[in-house]
C-alpha cells in the first residue's frame, strides 16, 4: 500500500504537468517560512511551481548530462560555455520579436545565434592563424556584448516582462512555466532519441575521427548535428541556471562520470543520474531562501558530486589512488626485509633457522629499532615470528626472528625473482653482470608466476644467477626452513624430466 | 521598433557630451581607455600563450575573493579587493592545475569546471550578503562605466589627480606597461618557445605566476567598470584585432592602445546613442572591428580566403 502511495506521489507531478492551466502560490510568496517548513513544502510537492521546477531540473540534468558526456570525451568542453553566452543575442531578439516571454520565439532565436556562434568559431579558425582558445573567447565575448546591450535595451523600454528576463541570467526553477516544461520534455526526448539511434557514430566520431572517416561516417554531419542539440540544451536550460552556468552543467557532471567509468554507455547513464541530482538539489537549496538564484546552486551540487569522484572514485580517485600507493610501499618494503632475511639464513649456509635482530638490522643498514619495525609489521602478516631468548653471556635479551611457510616461501620467490632476473638480462638481454643489479631490485616485486615460468623455460631451467648464487627452486620452498641444505641437494631448477 | 533603436542625432550623440559634460565624459572614456589598454597589453600575452580562457576563468573566479574581501572589511576599499582577487586568482590556478595533473580530466575540463563552482559560489555569497556586500550583481554581469564614482578624488602633493577608480586603473596600466618593458624579453621567450626559455635559464613559473598575478590586478581593477564576463574580450580583441595586421609583437603591443582607444570612444557613444550599457558597447566596437579586419585583411581575411577558394576550384 505504502508503495503504491509513493509511486502515485511520484507521477502527480508528470500528471500536472498535463493541465497546462493550473496556477499555483509562486515561490517567495510566502516570506516567514522557517527552513524546514520550506523543505517540507519542496519535498512534499504541494506547490505546482514546486512540481515544475522538480520536472524541469529532471528533465535538464537528464539533457544535459546525456549531451555533456560528448563534448567531455570530445575535449570540447569549452566550447559548451562559447555556446551558452553566444545564445544571449538569440534569447534578446527572441524576447523582443515575442514582446513576451514565449519560449517557443526565445527558442529558435537562441538556437540559431547559438549555432552562428559555433560556426563562427570554427570559421575563425579556419580561415586565420588565431589559436581556439582565442577564438572561442572571442565569440563568447562579442556575443555577450551584443546581448547585453540588447537586454539593457529592453528593460530600458519597460514593456517587457523585466523580471522574466533577469532570470536568463542566473536561472530560477521556480519560474519555469508549463510551456517550458513541455519544451524541455520534447527537447529531452529527441536527445535521447537521435543518441539512441546515432549511438555508435556517435561514439566512432569522438573517438576516433580518422577511423569513422575512413568507415564513410559524415563526422562533420555529427558533430553539427550534436552542436545542434546542444543549443537545444542550453536553451532550455537557460531558465533553469541561467546563461552564465549552464556550461557547468553540461561538464561537470559529466566528467564526475568519467571519472567513475571507462564504458561510454555507463558515462551517459551516470552522467545523466549525476545531472538530475545536482539539478534537483540546485532547485530545493535555492528553494530554502527567498528568491535565490538556481542556477549557482545547482552548480554547486555538480560540483560537490564532482568532488566526491574526484576524491573517491574507485579506480581513479585520489584517496583510493593514494591508498593503494601505500599499500604497494608498504608490500615492497615487506619484501625487501624477507629477502634480507634469505640473505642472512643463506650466508649461514640455511643451518640456523633463526636470524638474530642485530644481524638483520646489519644487512638492511638500519639501526635495531627500525629492524624490528620492519619485522613487526611482517608478524602482523604470519610472515614471520619474533621471540626474546635469554642470553647468558651478554645477561640480557636478545631477539631472534624465524620465518614462517609462508614467509619462507614468499622470501624464496623474491630472491628468485631478483636472481631470475639478473640471469635473463645477462644471457638474453646482452648486460655485463655488474649492471644488472639495481633493475633487478625493482623488478623482483613486480613478476608475477606465469612471467617467471616463461623466464625459466626460456633461459632453459638456470641453477645459478650472474655472480654464481644458487637460483631458490620450488622444491627449497616446499621444503622447511632448515631440513637439509642446498649443499646436500643442489637449488636451482632441474630439468623437467623427460 | 522606432522606441527601441533611437534615431541617430549626431547633435545629441556627439556633440553635446563633450560641450555640457566634458568633464564626466572625459574621465569615463579615459577609464575605458584605461582598462581596454591595460587588458590589451596583458591580454596580448595570454593569446599567445593560448591562455585565452584562463583569463575568462580568472575573471569569473575573482568573485568570491572580492565577496570575501568586502565581508571581512567591510567597505568599498579597493587595496582589500585586489588581495582578495590575486588570491582567488592564485587559487583558480592552482586548482585547475591539481585537478589537471592529478586525475586524467582533460584541462579545458578542468578549467571549466573550476571557475564555474568559484563563480558559483560567489554569486551565491552576493545572493546571501546581499544586504552587507554593496556590489550589484548586474554590475557583476556587465558592469557599469558610467557608475563610477567621479566624487571621490585622489590627490597627491597637492595636486588633484581625478576620481580614485581612474587613478587606480592609471597605477595598474603603469604598472603592467613598465612590467612589460622591463621584462619583455623573458615574455617574449617563455610566451613563444617555452622549451628555449628553460635552457636560456630563464624561470618560465616566475614569468607564469607573474603574468597571473597582473591578470588578477588588471581584471579586478577593470571588474568595476566592465564586469566579469566582458573583460575577457578587454583582454583578447586587442592583440587578436592587431594580428590580422602585423606579425610582429612590439607593433601588436604598440596597436593595442589605439584600439584601446577606439574602443572607449565609440562604444561610449554608440552606448549613449543606443541608451544602453557602456562597457557592452566597446565590446560591441571591438567585435565589429575585428570582424571588419577579418573580412578585408590582406592575408587572413575572408575575401582573400574566398577567392583562393574559387581560383582552386
Amino acid at each position: 500500500m505504502n508503495r503504491i502511495g509513493k509511486s502515485l506521489r511520484l507521477l502527480l507531478p508528470l500528471a500536472l504537468v498535463f493541465q497546462p492551466s493550473a496556477h499555483g502560490a509562486k515561490i517567495g510568496d510566502i516570506r516567514d517560512t522557517n527552513a524546514f517548513e520550506q523543505a517540507l513544502r519542496f519535498w512534499t510537492f504541494q506547490d505546482v511551481a514546486v512540481q515544475y521546477a522538480v520536472m524541469g531540473s529532471i528533465l535538464m540534468g537528464i539533457c544535459c548530462g546525456l549531451l555533456g558526456a560528448f563534448l567531455v570525451v570530445r575535449k570540447l568542453s569549452l566550447v559548451g560555455d562559447t555556446l551558452s553566452h553566444a545564445v544571449m543575442p538569440g534569447v534578446a531578439l527572441g524576447f523582443l520579436w515575442s514582446a513576451t516571454k514565449d519560449p517557443v520565439a526565445i527558442f529558435i532565436g537562441a538556437t540559431v545565434a547559438g549555432l552562428i556562434g559555433v560556426g563562427g568559431v570554427n570559421l575563425i579558425k579556419q580561415t586565420t592563424r588565431i589559436k581556439e582558445d582565442s577564438a572561442l573567447g572571442m565569440v563568447l565575448a562579442g556575443f555577450y556584448a551584443i546581448g547585453i546591450c540588447l537586454f539593457v535595451m529592453i528593460q530600458r523600454m519597460g514593456t517587457g516582462d523585466k523580471s522574466g528576463i533577469d532570470k536568463f541570467l542566473f536561472g530560477q526553477a521556480a519560474a519555469l512555466s508549463a510551456s517550458d516544461i513541455w519544451l524541455m520534455a520534447g527537447v529531452t526526448l529527441i536527445s535521447v532519441i537521435i543518441v539512441a539511434f546515432f549511438y555508435k557514430e556517435l561514439l566512432t566520431t569522438s573517438f576516433d575521427a580518422g577511423f569513422a572517416k575512413s568507415s564513410g561516417i559524415a563526422a562533420g554531419f555529427f558533430h553539427y548535428l550534436l552542436m545542434m542539440l546542444l543549443a537545444f540544451a542550453v536553451v532550455v536550460s537557460l531558465q533553469a541556471t541561467g546563461i552564465v552556468l549552464v556550461s557547468a552543467m553540461l561538464i561537470t557532471p559529466a566528467t564526475a562520470a568519467y571519472l567513475l567509468t571507462d564504458r561510454m554507455g555507463w558515462m551517459l547513464v551516470l552522467a545523466m543520474i549525476f545531472g538530475v541530482f545536482s539539478a534537483v538539489l540546485g532547485a530545493f537549496l535555492s528553494f530554502l531562501g527567498n528568491s535565490l538564484p538556481t542556477g549557482p546552486f545547482m552548480v554547486l551540487g555538480a560540483s560537490l558530486v564532482f568532488a566526491l569522484a574526484f576524491m573517491l572514485g574507485p579506480r581513479h580517485g585520489l584517496v583510493p589512488r593514494r591508498f593503494r600507493e601505500r599499500s604497494r610501499r608498504i608490500r615492497i618494503q615487506d619484501e625487501n626485509t624477507l629477502k634480507a632475511l634469505y640473505h642472512v639464513l643463506e650466508r649461514g649456509g640455511f643451518e640456523s633457522q633463526v636470524v638474530e635482530l642485530a644481524q638483520l638490522a646489519n644487512q638492511l643498514n638500519e639501526s635495531a629499532p627500525e629492524a624490528s619495525q620492519r619485522v613487526e609489521q611482517l608478524t602482523k602478516k604470519h610472515m614471520a615470528s619474533i621471540s626474546e631468548i635469554r642470553d647468558e653471556k651478554l645477561a640480557g635479551f636478545r631477539k631472534e626472528i624465524a620465518l614462517t611457510p609462508t614467509g619462507w616461501q614468499r622470501a624464496c620467490e623474491i630472491v628468485r625473482n631478483h636472481r631470475l632476473w639478473e640471469l635473463y638480462l645477462t644471457n638474453a638481454a646482452d648486460y655485463p653482470a655488474d649492471h644488472v643489479h639495481d633493475d633487478a631490485e625493482r623488478v623482483e616485486h613486480l613478476l608475477g608466476e606465469s612471467t617467471v615460468r616463461a623466464i625459466e623455460r626460456k633461459l632453459d631451467f638456470p641453477r645459478k644467477d650472474p655472480h654464481g648464487k644458487l637460483i631458490p627452486s620450488i622444491d627449497d620452498m616446499a621444503r622447511n626452513l632448515g631440513q637439509g641444505t642446498s649443499d646436500v641437494s643442489p637449488s636451482g631448477y632441474r630439468q623437467p624430466q623427460t | 521598433m522606432n522606441d527601441f533603436i533611437p534615431a541617430f542625432d549626431f547633435q545629441s550623440v556627439v556633440v553635446e557630451p563633450w560641450t555640457f559634460d566634458a568633464g564626466g565624459v572625459f574621465w569615463i572614456i579615459l577609464m575605458g581607455f584605461l582598462a581596454n589598454a591595460t587588458c590589451g597589453i596583458v591580454g596580448t600575452f595570454l593569446v599567445y600563450r593560448r591562455m585565452a580562457l584562463v583569463g575568462d576563468a580568472i575573471s569569473h573566479s575573482l568573485l568570491p575573493g572580492i565577496v570575501l574581501a568586502f565581508l571581512i572589511t567591510s567597505s568599498r576599499d579597493s587595496f582589500p579587493m585586489m588581495i582578495g582577487a590575486i588570491i582567488a586568482g592564485a587559487f583558480t590556478v592552482f586548482l585547475i592545475e591539481a585537478i589537471h595533473r592529478s586525475s586524467r580530466v582533460k584541462p579545458d575540463a578542468a578549467l571549466g569546471i573550476v571557475f564555474s563552482f568559484l563563480f558559483a559560489v560567489g554569486v551565491i555569497m552576493l545572493a546571501l550578503f546581499a544586504d552587507r556586500v554593496d556590489l550589484d550583481p548586474d554590475c557583476v554581469l556587465y558592469g557599469e562605466i558610467g557608475f563610477i564614482p567621479l566624487m571621490d578624488t585622489v590627490s597627491l602633493g597637492g595636486m588633484e589627480l581625478g576620481p580614485r577608480p581612474v587613478v587606480l586603473m592609471g597605477s595598474v596600466f603603469l604598472i603592467a606597461a613598465v612590467l612589460t618593458i622591463v621584462f619583455y624579453k623573458g615574455l617574449l621567450v617563455t610566451s613563444f618557445d617555452p622549451a628555449l626559455a628553460l635552457s636560456l635559464g630563464i624561470r618560465v613559473n616566475f614569468y607564469h605566476y607573474g603574468l597571473m598575478a597582473v591578470l588578477s590586478l588588471s581584471v579586478v581593477s577593470a571588474f568595476e567598470a566592465v564586469g566579469a564576463i566582458l573583460v575577457i574580450a578587454m583582454l583578447i580583441f586587442p592583440a587578436v584585432t592587431a594580428s590580422m595586421v602585423t606579425d610582429r609583437l612590439p607593433f601588436i603591443l604598440v596597436l593595442t592602445l589605439p584600439l584601446a582607444f577606439v574602443y572607449s570612444v565609440a562604444g561610449y557613444h554608440l552606448a549613449l546613442w543606443l541608451d544602453t550599457s557602456i562597457a557592452g558597447a566597446m565590446v560591441v566596437v571591438a567585435t565589429l572591428i575585428f570582424g571588419l579586419l577579418w573580412i578585408v585583411s590582406p592575408r587572413q581575411g575572408l575575401i582573400i580566403k574566398g577567392i583562393q577558394l574559387l581560383r582552386s576550384a
